[in-house]
């Protein structure tokens, strides 16, 4: 029953674990496969022998009385293990919630049976069979004082009952907004967690970062392979000029071109792309005119 | 469930998205079993066996799924999402890679780790020709080697294996069932993975004595390509949520004999009303009261 080791096995009752630190015999295991497997097996006697040994010492109980079997109490698990998803995430209080909080406001616990006079017996509050009768049977809807009376009362109560549903719908949808809002603050979208991130995604985050400077990234120098700044959609709303004394050479290579321009007999305009621009875009307009009267055509037709 | 945008209509819809959503204590983590494009008999026999050993938490596809988890892991993710497994074991077959098995975990349905393993010898159950143990038995785990501590990838390797076989987390087990032992062996780049059915022999002491039945999957594993998750996203993965976290109790503290002692905080008690043991012969008698009380009340203005 006892077993001599040269290092202490390590422990974890919670998950039935046992690690056993000490090198193997190499000698007895690189040998035939029949001697391997029974040193394997000693190997294993031995260690398992210690963990249930172990096992044997913690706290031990007849479950079920007297005659039941006995188990033991396990610790908790003590080996770190990832999780499987992460841990869910405080949500913000509702807006009802938060009033509800500032009144002091706290739940009732209602009964789930209610008593129904007409019917004598005890009824479910809503739902199937409820007391009160089926609201979609009620053959009776009074006029209430100072409304219309050619009004049609069954189809007010329809269109309200319509419209709190709709407003209760629209009100879950923006706690939810909300929540999710307060979650995902993060201005740049998180890169995938696994390390195969697309080029695109590299990119944008590498952008992201280099314009969260104070000055918006004006300053910030480029990175060894990245390529210049392409013109953004803002660039044509501040106009940018060249420095006065700047680039001699360019600005007289920029003079001398202007007057080969105003002195050449070709024309600016270059008349065959032009064309074939326009037709292009005749063409298109043709083919979408088409499409929708074919649309149309077809749901003229369905309709009957 | 609060941040579904579609709210499940039926009771059953309901619990079944409540099932799946991240939760403070986690379920038991499921295992996927999955056949690559060109699985052998095998690879097959040993998916079939781990499903034995791990059910009721495993799902075995029976069709063949051409995917590379190394290239690509979406159609893992796809699958663990769509089944709600967090850990997987892929079976496949070339002429590069015989008998290949690919095993790991999920975090947030991304691909968490990944260890590429060969199997070079495998006796499946029905080879051995034993008593099986009960399906579902809570295994006892024996890593045995130092490899399994000093070597990053074997140290994630054994945490994965431990992830796997683990089964559901109990507070207590029956002592008489402690049947099933896996038991991991790292010598020379191999690993030997054998399970043993326990047999609990009466000894002299309160300890039984152990023999080991062969029994079950013995498999001889070699490590190929890992796909480790980097050390951030291993920390996230671990990160525990503070309310697990056991609550200590305060003012209770413990002596070297074993003595609890505890600490009460008291008020500051008014001595003057403190009840003590009633004398009944130095009670007030009537008579001595009224004339305690005339000699009170001329202070009382007379009124008519």
């Amino acid at each position: 029953v006892t077993v001599e080791k040269e290092l202490e096995l390590e422990f974890d009752l919670g998950n039935l674990l046992a690690l056993d630190r000490n090198p193997p015999a190499a000698a007895g295991l690189r040998g035939a496969a029949p001697g391997r497997e029974a040193k394997l097996r000693a190997l294993a006697r031995d260690n398992t022998q210690l963990l249930v040994a172990q096992l044997w010492e913690l706290p031990a109980e007849r479950a079920g009385g007297a005659g039941g079997p006995l188990v033991a109490r396990l610790p908790e698990p003590a080996f770190r293990l990832p999780r499987e998803k992460p841990p869910p995430r405080p949500r913000p209080p509702t807006r009802w919630e938060q009033f509800a909080r500032l009144k002091g406001i706290r739940r009732r616990k209602r009964t789930s049976l209610v008593w129904d006079e007409e019917a004598k017996e005890w009824r479910r509050r809503w739902g199937y069979r409820r007391a009160g009768g089926d609201p979609a049977r009620a053959w009776l809807a009074e006029v209430p004082e100072g409304a219309d009376p050619e009004e049609d009362q069954f189809a007010r109560l329809r269109r309200e009952k319509r419209e709190r549903v709709a407003r209760n719908e629209l009100n879950r949808l923006r706690n939810l907004a909300r929540a999710h809002r307060a979650g995902t603050a993060i201005p740049a979208a998180p890169l995938h967690p696994t390390g195969h991130q697309s080029r695109e995604e590299l990119s944008h985050v590498a952008r992201v970062a280099r314009v969260s400077t104070a000055s918006l990234g004006r300053f910030q120098p480029r990175l060894p392979k990245e390529p210049a700044e392409p013109p953004s959609r803002n660039a044509s709303k501040k106009r940018r000029f060249e420095p006065l004394l700047g680039n001699l050479a360019a600005e007289r290579s920029r003079q001398l071109e202007l007057l080969r321009d105003m002195g050449s007999k070709k024309p600016v305009l270059d008349i065959t792309r032009a064309v074939n621009k326009q037709l292009r875009q005749e063409e298109a307009e043709a083919a979408a005119a088409k499409g929708k009267k074919q649309s149309q055509r077809g749901k003229r037709g369905r309709r009957q | 469930l609060i941040y579904c945008y579609r709210k499940p209509k039926t009771k059953r819809a309901k619990r079944f998205l409540e099932k799946r959503e991240p939760k403070l204590k986690e379920n038991t983590k499921n295992a996927m079993l999955i056949k690559g494009g060109n699985a052998n008999l095998t690879v097959t026999e040993v998916l079939k066996d781990i499903y034995a050993v791990k059910k009721p938490f495993a799902v075995l596809y029976k069709k063949k799924n051409i995917t590379r988890p190394f290239e690509d892991q979406t159609s893992l993710e796809f699958f663990s999402k769509k089944s709600d497994c967090s850990l997987f074991l892929f079976g496949s077959h070339n002429k590069k890679r015989p008998n290949n098995l690919i095993i790991g975990r999920m975090f947030d349905y991304h691909v968490l780790d990944m260890i590429e393993l060969g199997v070079e010898k495998f006796v499946s159950l029905k080879d051995v020709k034993n008593s099986k143990c009960p399906e579902g038995t809570k295994p006892m785990l024996i890593f045995a080697g130092d490899t399994f501590d000093v070597n990053e990838e074997y140290r994630r390797l054994k945490s994965l294996l431990i992830d796997f076989f683990r089964g559901p987390s109990v507070p207590s087990i029956r002592l008489a069932g402690l049947e099933y032992v896996l038991h991991f062996t790292a010598l020379d780049g191999k690993i030997y993975m054998r399970s043993y059915k326990v047999l609990l022999k009466k000894s002299g002491c309160k300890i039984p004595r152990i023999e080991l039945e062969e029994m079950g999957p013995s498999l001889d594993l070699v490590m190929r390509r890992t796909h480790l998750a980097s050390d951030d996203l291993y920390k996230l993965s671990l990160k525990q949520p503070k309310a697990l976290k056991p609550k200590k109790k305060k003012n209770i503290s413990h002596d070297v004999f074993g003595t609890t002692y505890g600490r009460i905080h008291m008020q500051k008690q008014d001595l003057s009303k403190l009840q003590t043991r009633k004398m009944k012969g130095l009670k007030k008698r009537p008579a001595e009261k009224s004339a305690e009380d005339d000699g009170a009340r001329p202070k009382r203005s007379k009124s008519d």
